[in-house]
């Protein structure tokens, strides 16, 4: 089984590990790291459960190899928190009921995040196409929707 | 005046919110434990075949590999229900379903455990399959259970509950249809994920992402042959139920022999595709109904039949059968009613419960039927309902008592609030609306096996901090049970919720509760909770009684203080109540429980439909329809829901809102389609479930018929919202195109189909045409309850 060194930064601390070639970026967090916030839902790529941002951008975690975040900054759930205070999104999606399981969750939060750092005052058919490639199967959407628009709109104030 | 809760009624988060927010809540493949081993199994390619050799030599050959099993050493039968206990952990003589499993490893890795299963060879001898109701149904194909040929019959039911002919026979109008609904599965985004730890004293732990840890636990000790009490069953935070995580699975046992075999800790994650094939989601059922109705539209009687197709084993088949003939009634006044159903085998993965289980489709018939007998009369769609509504505190035909009923205020407002009225065949073309409703149990009035015990317990402990524990088996799922339980404790000892200790749902630290299925937990696990918090309530009462020189009959708790009702200032906080009575009482514990009063009618099969409450719930959906592609949007939902009383309307909504989402993606894309006996699309990306893009805006509409019985007078709502939202989307779109489509899913190429047979001057439908034959036997008569006359 080839290996190599993979380095990258994750979470705001660089990491060197040695993998196989055909180690995923989910598998690199999940197991390596114990970054067990990052879900999986398929490992295909269809649901979005295991989206992590690569240098701010969203990223299906299970299709990356870990190689090809070599050099690269990852942002997991675990790393969303500024100064120990939870993002924005963290509270209000907590406050307005837009978890119910959970298990979406981080990846719907990381997506929203870069969205609002992107385009800072997105309409609702914005953030709808942002966050078409996460499924959620418990709350239908709308709580989800309007959680990151008041973040949004707190933030345009 | 004060308000009379101060902590139920009003919205709140999970109290698990956070955690779920930061990613730290741990889900079952979250949890590894020091020299965890990666289990995996082997699954059929066969959709019906003879196992005749199972070589795996080469296997355990295999470095790395330190168990390889087969169904040899898992012999012992088991079923969720005890009437149908046919499968096994691993399949043994023979393989019923494509992705069966047949044989299973444990290994130091994934990939090493991968190879192992490349390395089993299995010798198979292959017969014919059976892929349909109608196959299932012929004399001629293999019994998929049991020897020779014949028809694959799991069990068939034919019951007749008053004089259904004379009803007929006093019918103005009588109107009969077919219909058919796809199965379809629960696809939560969390895979199922079990992990074994086997301690060299004897016991036996078992983390799983299981919506029923008492009857895991209970089928543990019976297949491992393990006294119940070295069977420890934690069921971890659930990553998405909707009743496909309610049965007990292969690889839970699996993993728990594994683990025994090895003596070191074995987890099993479930793959995608696996998920699909393990399934024992929504049953196909094909349908037929006939009902004769009175010119002013009260029904006079109905007949029923359903065919279901159960896949290859039996899981909770026999009480879905039950339950798609036991409901009709529990919304319309239906004086003479027989129900005759079947349920088939297919070699095909096997169909179980989900969301609303075994009702959303014979619902999904009536309602369109319903329509379509009222635009015969002469009635609009709400008229025809209202004017066979159930009535509350009566009995229907077929022996359910429904107590508080909140229908008819349900589908006013939801009338009202989306002007159906205005829109209702006035839409410009191409546009529609449509109204349906359903009713739902809140919660099984009989457990899964026959006991008299209490169906929840609910334990709570105060430390001399004043912190509360709360300790029970009931499952948070996401539906937010954890958060009902500490609101209705919350409650009465004037506590926060978020300021509770909640240990639930394992086996060792917890009391019974039967689970999280039949939306049972916020009726059952809540009024347990209930009495436990009053037996602490009345310790400390007594208490501060005693050192405020006040009877107990005048004191409060609310803002973390006992005072005197209307003087605030004279009390104590809970803190210093809570010593003053560990110095009366010494520990502060208390206990609860609740077991449904006994409901069951006077025949065989009552056990199913019965419940202490049922919920009400009306729908109007509104589409928009493009006549070329058939492509049908959902505009906006409209769902009114008699809750009894809301002990949180943040979650309430959240419940009705991932409702309609569940059924809309029903009702429009989602089918767990085969061809012939093989999966069409075990992926994400073929079963096609609502994105951002399709999910409409939806209002909540809460109607608080507050339940004489339920806990502050809240019924169920985690499944009952699901039910009116397919049909109405069906009426919605027949009020737009003017077509019916009497199947589910309502895909694009149903309508352009129906379309154009409605341009050709047909009748513009699309929907099963016939039957098969079967005899359902003579149906077992059964006297309407006393007191229920016929009109």
């Amino acid at each position: 089984m080839a290996k190599r060194i993979v380095t990258l930064t994750v979470n705001g601390a660089t990491t060197q590990l040695l993998l196989p070639e055909h180690r995923t970026l989910l598998e690199l967090l999940r197991h390596e790291l114990g970054l067990v916030g990052t879900k999986h839902g398929c490992d295909l790529g269809e649901c979005g459960t295991c989206t992590v941002l690569v240098d701010g951008r969203p990223v299906l975690s299970c299709l990356t190899l870990a190689a090809q975040a070599e050099g690269r900054s990852v942002t997991t759930i675990e790393g969303l928190a500024r100064d120990g205070r939870p993002d924005r999104l963290q509270t209000v999606f907590a406050e307005l009921g837009a978890a119910q399981c959970g298990y979406c969750t981080p990846a719907m939060l990381l997506t929203a995040r870069a969205l609002l750092d992107a385009r800072p005052d997105p309409s609702r058919d914005d953030i709808k196409q942002a966050l078409a490639g996460n499924l959620c199967r418990c709350t239908g959407y709308n709580k989800i929707l309007d959680a990151v628009e008041m973040v949004a709109r707190e933030s345009a104030v | 005046m004060e308000p009379e809760h101060t902590v139920v009624g009003r919205p709140r988060p999970r109290v698990d919110a956070m955690a779920q927010t930061t990613g730290r809540l741990r889900y079952a493949d979250d949890l590894i434990l020091p020299g965890t081993l990666i289990g995996r199994q082997l699954r059929s390619p066969h959709a019906h075949a003879l196992i005749t050799a199972i070589d795996t030599s080469r296997a355990e050959e295999l470095e790395g590999v330190l168990a390889v099993i087969t169904g040899r050493h898992l012999p012992t039968p088991y079923g969720i229900l005890p009437v149908s206990e046919d499968e096994h952990a691993l399949a043994v003589e023979k393989v019923r379903y494509v992705g069966e499993p047949v044989a299973a490893v444990a290994a130091l890795d994934a990939e090493t455990a991968e190879e192992a299963l490349r390395r089993i060879r299995v010798d198979y001898e292959p017969i014919v399959d059976v892929a349909t109701i109608g196959e299932a149904l012929t004399e001629d194909r293999p019994r998929i259970h049991g020897d020779g040929v014949g028809p694959n019959v799991h069990r068939r039911v034919a019951l007749e509950f008053g004089d259904v002919d004379s009803g007929f026979a006093r019918a103005d109008h009588i109107r009969e249809d077919l219909f058919f609904f796809g199965g379809n599965t629960h696809a939560a985004l969390e895979l199922h994920a079990a992990l074994a730890s086997s301690d060299p004293d004897g016991k036996l732990t078992v983390w799983s992402s299981t919506q029923v840890p008492h009857y895991l636990q209970r089928t543990v000790a019976k297949v491992l042959d393990l006294a119940m009490n070295r069977v420890r069953v934690i069921a971890t935070p659930s990553g998405g139920g909707f009743g496909g995580k309610t049965d007990l699975f292969s690889h839970e046992l699996v993993a728990a022999k594994l683990s025994l075999l090895t003596g070191r800790p074995v987890k099993i994650t479930l793959t995608r595709e696996e998920v699909f094939y393990t399934h024992r989601g929504r049953h196909p059922v094909l349908m037929w109904l006939r009902t004769g109705f009175r010119s002013d539209g009260s029904i006079t009687s109905m007949h029923l039949r359903t065919h279901l197709d159960g896949g290859a084993y039996g899981s909770y088949g026999m009480a879905s059968l039950y339950y798609t003939g036991a409901l009709q009634t529990s919304t319309y006044r239906i004086p003479n009613y027989r129900f005759e159903g079947v349920r088939v085998f297919t070699n095909k993965p096997p169909c179980g419960p989900k969301r609303g289980h075994g009702t959303p489709q014979p619902r999904f018939a009536l309602e369109c039927h319903l329509d379509q007998a009222a635009a015969e009369l002469g009635l609009d769609p709400a008229a025809i309902r209202l004017r066979n509504a159930v009535e509350p505190h009566t009995m229907t035909v077929n022996h359910l008592r429904v107590t508080s009923c909140g229908l008819r205020q349900c589908i006013e407002k939801v009338v009202e609030a989306s002007a159906f009225d205005a829109k209702y065949g006035h839409l410009r073309p191409g546009h529609g609306v449509g109204l349906a409703v359903g009713a739902y149990l809140s919660g099984a009035g009989l457990p899964i096996y026959f006991n008299d015990m209490p169906q929840s317990e609910v334990q709570i402990k105060v430390d001399r901090g004043g912190g509360v524990t709360v300790y029970s088996m009931a499952v948070d799922i996401g539906q937010g049970s954890t958060t009902m339980l500490a609101t209705v404790v919350g409650e009465r000892l004037g506590l926060e919720p978020g300021e509770l200790a909640m240990v639930t749902a394992d086996t060792d630290l917890t009391p019974v509760d039967l689970g999280s299925y039949s939306s049972r937990v916020t009726f059952m696990a809540g009024n347990a909770a209930l009495k436990a918090a009053d037996g602490i309530r009345a310790m400390v009462f007594e208490a501060v009684a005693e050192e405020l020189e006040a009877t107990v009959a005048d004191l409060v708790a609310a803002h973390g203080r006992i005072f005197v009702r209307g003087t605030p200032e004279a009390g104590m906080a809970w803190t210093d109540a809570v010593r003053a009575a560990t110095e009366r009482f010494g520990p502060l514990v208390a206990a609860g429980s609740y077991r449904a009063p006994d409901l069951a009618g006077p025949y065989r099969g009552s056990g199913v439909g019965i419940s202490p409450a049922y919920s009400f719930s009306a729908a109007v959906v509104e589409v928009e329809c493009d006549r070329d592609t058939g492509m049908v949007e959902v505009k906006k939902v409209w769902l009114a829901h008699d809750i009894g009383r809301a002990i949180n309307p943040l979650a309430v909504e959240g419940q009705i809102e991932g409702s309609v989402y569940m059924a809309l993606g029903e009702a429009l894309f989602e089918e767990q389609a085969f061809r012939r006996t093989l999966h069409r699309g075990p992926s994400l990306l073929d079963y096609k479930m609502p994105t951002f893009l399709e999910m409409p805006p939806v209002e909540s509409i809460l109607v608080e018929s507050v339940d004489p019985e339920g806990p502050f007078g809240a019924k169920e709502v985690g499944q009952g919202p699901l039910l009116p939202v397919i049909p109405a989307v069906a009426n919605a779109i027949h009020d737009a195109l003017g077509v019916r489509i009497d199947e589910v899913p309502i895909t694009p190429d149903k309508i352009v189909a129906a379309l154009r047979d409605l341009g050709r001057g047909g009748p513009g439908r699309v929907g099963p045409t016939d039957l098969p034959d079967f005899d359902f036997g003579r149906p077992w008569p059964v006297e309407p309850p006393e007191g229920f006359g016929s009109p």
